[in-house]
């Protein structure tokens, strides 16, 4: 209980969770808990399943792929203040990319499929929810698309 | 329109693609600049082109250019070896003017070699860090590789009270940075909007991005200042190669307020 205390005491201060109701907080942080990454520490990979979504409180998460010669390409950092992972949302809910810390990083972890069901059963959840999740897609595939342009390339 | 004989005294590589040239005249009279000019810089035998200035105004001392090889004119500069001596015309064009910053906080946000004409602007308010309130630059570049000045960087974190935020747009693992597009630090880092002055130096297409996201912070159109780039060719207004509508690059500009540029950035047709 002494957890889910200080999730709820936190999570009202994280901006992806600022503004949000702070019962429906409350009732959302009923499926996390704390976790915590060494550097170098793997979240997730490639085609596990997506049970998980992290709001990250301090450090940083690198999103990679796996390239087949045996290298790797970081996509993205989410840094203290971000959250990592909406394939929890999306069906089949395997993750596509791996997840690793580049650093100590700590973490409220909720559990996807418990998101999921509150989600189901409540759609002003579930609407609440899906608006803060689109707005950090959006984010993300705009800031893609521009790195797309490789602006700063000796061609630009 | 004579160009002034400097000969080249230093070469530091930077990058893979990119040095950054120590000149002096060979008159001996040093060439008094302001932050955010540029100069024409000739080959002889080979051509000219516009490069920004990106040492200090504060410190007399050689004429300062950080050059990348984009092929052409800038490849023989890139290859040039001390005792070289090229012409320079100018300084030509407007400033950053960051001194009305003063009492406020400062944002700089920057790409790629756009970090070489806000150089100036950093030492310059570096060397009166006392009169400005919270300095943040936000820097991006393309690969961990293609980071310019990477010392001065961490030396101004440390030493200057600045916050100094880096990103690339994509890193091999390993990197212990940032990876993403300079446009998502803007919203991590604190300043009062209100009081707040934007210097921003990239890519056209990232200086649009930011001036987006730095609206939505309340920034006034006014105090968002971009550095514009465009075919500078004879640097005095005359040839109009540089011509945007109504301004001519090499005279009104390269700086600009965004309150100016507003109606002009988002129009294909310019």
């Amino acid at each position: 209980m002494d957890t889910i205390k200080e999730i709820k005491d936190y999570l009202p201060e994280h901006p992806f969770f600022k503004g949000l109701d702070p019962d429906l907080i409350a009732f959302l942080a009923g499926c996390a808990h704390n976790v915590h990454f060494k550097d170098g520490e793997i979240l997730f990979k490639e085609g596990g399943n997506a049970d998980t979504f992290y709001v990250v409180r301090k450090g940083r998460v690198a999103i990679q792929v796996h390239h087949p010669a045996g290298g790797g390409s970081i996509l993205d950092t989410v840094d203290a203040g971000g959250v990592v992972g909406w394939t929890w949302l999306i069906p089949p809910y395997k993750w596509i990319f791996d997840a690793t810390a580049s650093e100590d990083t700590s973490a409220v972890a909720f559990d996807g499929a418990c998101l999921r069901k509150k989600c189901e059963d409540d759609p002003a959840v579930g609407y609440a929810l899906m608006k803060r999740v689109t707005v950090v897609m959006y984010e993300r595939l705009e800031a893609a698309r521009l790195r797309l342009l490789d602006l700063y390339g000796a061609g630009a | 329109m004579v160009p002034r004989p400097f000969r080249l005294l230093s070469k530091r590589h930077d990058t893979h693609d990119t040095v950054t040239l120590e000149l002096e005249p060979t008159d001996g009279v040093p060439l008094a600049f302001k932050a955010g000019q540029f100069t024409m810089l000739h080959a002889f035998g080979i051509g000219e082109v516009p490069i920004s200035i990106s040492g200090s105004p504060v410190v007399e001392g050689p004429l300062v250019h950080t050059i990348r090889n984009v092929g052409g004119v800038t490849r023989t500069l890139v290859e040039a070896e001390p005792g070289v001596e090229f012409g320079v015309r100018g300084p030509f064009g407007t400033s950053w003017d960051v001194s009305d910053g003063k009492g406020g906080d400062v944002v700089i946000i920057t790409g790629g070699i756009g970090l070489a004409p806000l150089r100036p602007a950093i030492l310059e308010v570096l060397a009166e860090r006392d009169q400005y309130d919270r300095v943040t630059l936000l820097y991006g570049a393309r690969t961990p590789d293609d980071i310019l000045f990477g010392d001065e960087l961490r030396r101004w974190a440390d030493l200057n009270g600045i916050a100094v935020e880096v990103t690339v747009d994509s890193a091999a693992p390993g990197w212990k940075g940032r990876v993403g597009f300079v446009t998502q630090l803007i919203s991590r880092v604190s300043f009062d909007p209100a009081h707040t002055l934007a210097l921003v130096c990239g890519p056209e297409v990232m200086m649009r991005a930011c001036v987006t996201e730095l609206r939505q912070r309340g920034v006034p159109a006014g105090a968002m200042r971009l550095s514009m780039e465009r075919s500078m060719k004879c640097g005095i207004g005359l040839c109009g190669h540089c011509q945007l509508r109504e301004l001519f690059i090499c005279v009104d500009g390269p700086v600009l307020t965004y309150e100016r540029l507003a109606p002009l950035m988002q129009k294909w047709e310019l």
